[in-house]
């Protein structure tokens, strides 16, 4: 696997909670491939969320966390940014719109679902209303969920069901055209039928951007997956191919994870 | 037998809130009944208020004490209503719970200082101040409109910080993903979603604002006169029934249940607005 | 860039708006402190009103704001008992509820206004009973309100598993739920009861005031709030020292109780 094919690579990361002495993440290493999906999972408690919260600083809304060190974002000028460095405001907007994420409940916002969908667009400056227009309709089409939608843009995004709000979500999200997108078990709060056109969704997604997931459902990890990380108390134990993983993991752990023996 | 008994008491003093009431709506109504004959709805308007020479009548209008009272509280409005939305931004949004903490029991502190205090202190400190920097001789409507705002300042403050704080982490956490600042966060996530309790707040302290007698009633001036600036003296129904109430005489007595009647009425109308439109809260 | 510039703005304005507020308290509680602690002296306590001192005064405001506990907590606890836990879901509680909740934010004055109408003017003076009257209507909407929002959080197993023993109703919310909400509703008592006893309005023209030792409820009674508003519109010195010190007095009494109900519910967390 050459850098040319990383979108993100964690290397030696560790990660304390404010107030909190014993680290929560121990030197973790995790490459993120370039247009593929790459799943986290592991019992409750693990660090996987912590870990993807920490790939778009949103850990930084709240105070007195500690990093160490470094999780690198390898721009498209083929530049290297270790995002942990980052201070100021405007350079954490930049990343989140590089890196979005995708949150365990359906998070709309309270305004309709063409504004919702436009939010960051008009955040991140965009004026032009066609314009606007255009990318709102390419993010829902994109997203699965224009049909449902397109004639009742102007109402309230609070009036859909889960699996329609988190579609907007993802839309949401696209719609800023970020290269990775964060999914932190995106379908936790959904029925099996939602769950199905989410994952759908997320397999269409990978050829334009990629992707890291973040569950605790081991077969929706090797449905969607590329490869997996087995993630214990802070540890990194596993990281290879999801076949590799599932069907011959080398470490004794994992066996035990993936068969159902703990967890 | 206990159980019944039980029950049966219980069920009393429940209905008792509703007999109060209706009681305080008919003994004020029953009493205000010379004064509503006499004068009508031009009581409204009427700013006169002087009694006989004998005493036994006169012409008394509610204009001015309600014109007073109606900018004193639009006064108090003005200046507390940024005041408090600022203090439930920064409890909720900005400072850190080490400093949120205690700046949240500071404001809930101020809250239960009783309203004489302020009143007090006001007149000594605060209308000195006035009369320095601004014109008019200390006392006067703007002095009461300001402290009545510190006043009503920590309660809308506490209620919009409570609607701000229902805010799902996770909602916020999404729109900061998306990389909005905080301050586009507040307006386009927080305030929409907390809205009803904010209005709520902002309704229920004006509600607070009109019947506040103790604060108001060493700060107005208690004259009986149309102010035709800011700063001149005038008086509000709460401070008119509190210095004259006990006083007066027949028609003027009616005179006084008439405003305290009007201030019952739109103060309970207010506070149902704000309590059943904007704060309800799903019954468990 | 302009949105950060914005939201720089925002934020500073709101931190501002905090030590706005806080320098406010500060400010009031600073100067009561000082003018109020300057001119106490122990003799206060140790003296009536008509020899410059507030003993009768702090005697007849605690009587009175006791009183008027003895009256609303029975009823209130008793109405909220009703609302939760025998109306609970019927149309009538609910009206009630709400009812009680306008109630709770009725302007002082007008209670003041109703209970002249009632226990002063037909019994040709002011007496102490109407004052105690006045800060009981007071006080039983909040009681009402915190009974009926403790006993919601006491969870329902607890009563199925009283009735499950095969206890009676009123046995299992006496036993059990009023006894699994004991620290929210005494919390809820210490607050209101810090909220009556300085109350001024409704003292006024009920009870008045009293310059001599009285605990005859059937005369004029001694108040600290109302002597506070008269005396601190007096022109003669002594009697607006005797007002902060009052004044003082006072609002370190409420606020110990306000604290005091805060350390329960803590302790009990």
């Amino acid at each position: 696997m050459s850098k040319k094919d990383l979108v993100m690579e964690v290397k030696d990361f560790s990660f304390t909670y404010a107030g909190v002495d014993k680290p929560s993440l121990n030197k973790i290493n995790l490459p993120i491939e370039k247009n593929k999906i790459t799943a986290m999972i592991g019992p409750s408690g693990c660090g996987k969320s912590t870990l993807l919260r920490a790939m778009n600083r949103i850990h930084d809304l709240y105070t007195g966390n500690r990093y160490e060190g470094e999780i690198n974002l390898y721009k498209e000028d083929d530049s290297i940014q270790n995002i942990l460095k980052l201070k100021k405001e405007n350079d954490f907007i930049q990343l989140r719109q590089e890196v979005g994420m995708i949150f365990p409940k359906p998070t709309p916002f309270p305004m309709s679902i063409f504004d919702n969908v436009a939010y960051g667009l008009k955040l991140s400056g965009l004026k032009d209303k066609a314009e606007i227009e255009h990318r709102v309709e390419t993010a829902l089409k994109g997203a699965s969920i224009w049909n449902e939608t397109k004639d009742r843009l102007k109402k309230s995004a609070l009036g859909l069901s889960g699996g329609q709000q988190q579609r907007i979500c993802i839309a949401r999200a696209v719609a800023l055209k970020p290269r990775v997108l964060l999914f932190d078990e995106p379908t936790s709060a959904l029925d099996p039928i939602s769950t199905g056109a989410i994952e759908e969704l997320i397999s269409e997604l990978k050829k334009e951007l990629s992707i890291v997931i973040v569950t605790h459902n081991m077969q929706q990890a090797s449905r969607l997956s590329d490869s997996t990380a087995f993630m214990y108390l802070g540890d990194l134990i596993e990281y290879d191919k999801t076949d590799t993983i599932f069907l011959n993991p080398s470490e004794k752990l994992t066996e035990d994870y993936i068969t159902g023996r703990f967890g | 037998m206990g159980g019944t008994f039980f029950k049966n008491f219980s069920f009393f003093s429940a209905t008792l809130s509703f007999f109060l009431l209706i009681g305080i709506f008919s003994i004020l109504f029953s009493y205000a009944q010379d004064a509503l004959h006499e004068f009508g709805f031009d009581f409204l308007f009427n700013e006169v208020w002087e009694a006989d020479e004998d005493d036994e009548g006169g012409i008394f209008g509610g204009f001015i004490p309600i014109i007073g009272t109606l900018l004193s509280t639009l006064i108090a409005m003005i200046i507390a209503t940024p005041l408090a939305m600022g203090i439930a931004i920064f409890l909720t949004e900005i400072a850190s719970s080490k400093i949120a903490k205690p700046v949240s029991i500071a404001i809930e502190l101020l809250a239960a200082i009783p309203s004489i205090i302020y009143g007090m202190w006001g007149l000594f400190y605060f209308a000195p101040i006035v009369q320095e920097y601004i014109g008019g001789n200390g006392v006067g409507l703007l002095t009461a409109g300001i402290v009545l705002a510190i006043m009503i300042l920590p309660f809308m403050a506490a209620i919009s910080r409570d609607a701000m704080q229902t805010t799902p982490a996770v909602l916020k956490e999404s729109a900061y993903a998306m990389g909005a600042t905080k301050f586009e966060v507040i307006k386009d996530v927080i305030m929409p979603y907390a809205k009803g309790g904010i209005i709520g707040s902002v309704i229920l302290a004006l509600g607070r604002a009109l019947g506040e007698t103790m604060a108001v009633a060493f700060l107005i001036g208690s004259v009986m006169s149309i102010p035709s600036s800011i700063t001149d003296p005038s008086t509000s129904i709460p401070v008119l029934l509190a210095n004259n109430f006990a006083e007066a005489q027949d028609l003027e007595m009616s005179a006084m249940y008439y405003l305290a009647l009007i201030l019952f009425i739109v103060s309970l109308v207010i506070i149902s607005i704000a309590k059943f439109y904007f704060l309800r809260t799903k019954v468990k | 860039m302009n949105r950060l510039l914005l939201n720089k703005l925002i934020l500073i304005l709101s931190t501002l708006s905090a030590v706005i507020g806080i320098s406010f308290l500060f400010w009031i509680l600073i100067t009561l402190s000082y003018k109020g602690i300057s001119a106490l002296s122990f003799s206060i306590f140790t003296h009536d009103l008509v020899e410059g001192g507030i003993r009768n005064l702090l005697v007849g405001q605690f009587t009175m704001a006791i009183l008027a506990s003895l009256i609303a907590v029975p009823i209130g606890m008793m109405a909220g008992i009703y609302l939760r836990e025998y109306g609970h879901g019927t149309k009538l509680a609910s009206i009630i509820r709400n009812l009680s909740d306008v109630m709770m934010s009725a302007p002082s004055i007008v209670i003041g206004v109703f209970v002249f109408a009632l226990f002063v003017a037909p019994f040709g003076g002011y007496n102490g009973w109407a004052g105690v009257i006045a800060l009981a209507i007071m006080m039983i909407p909040i009681i009402i309100s915190t009974t009926d929002n403790m006993l919601a959080l006491v969870p329902q197993e607890l009563r199925e598993a009283g009735m499950a023993l095969g206890g009676s109703k009123h046995k299992i919310v006496l036993q059990i739920v009023v006894r699994a909400a004991k620290v929210g509703i005494t919390t809820g008592i210490l607050l209101s009861f810090a909220r009556i006893i300085g109350e001024t309005a409704p003292l006024l023209f009920t009870s008045a005031n009293n310059q001599f030792f009285s605990m005859d409820l059937t005369e004029q009674f001694p108040s600290l709030t109302v002597s506070i508003y008269n005396l601190a519109t007096y022109p003669d010195e002594s009697s607006r020292d005797l007002a902060w010190s009052a004044a003082f007095v006072l609002t370190v009494i409420v606020l110990c109780i306000n604290l005091l109900g805060r350390f329960v519910i803590r302790n009990k967390k």
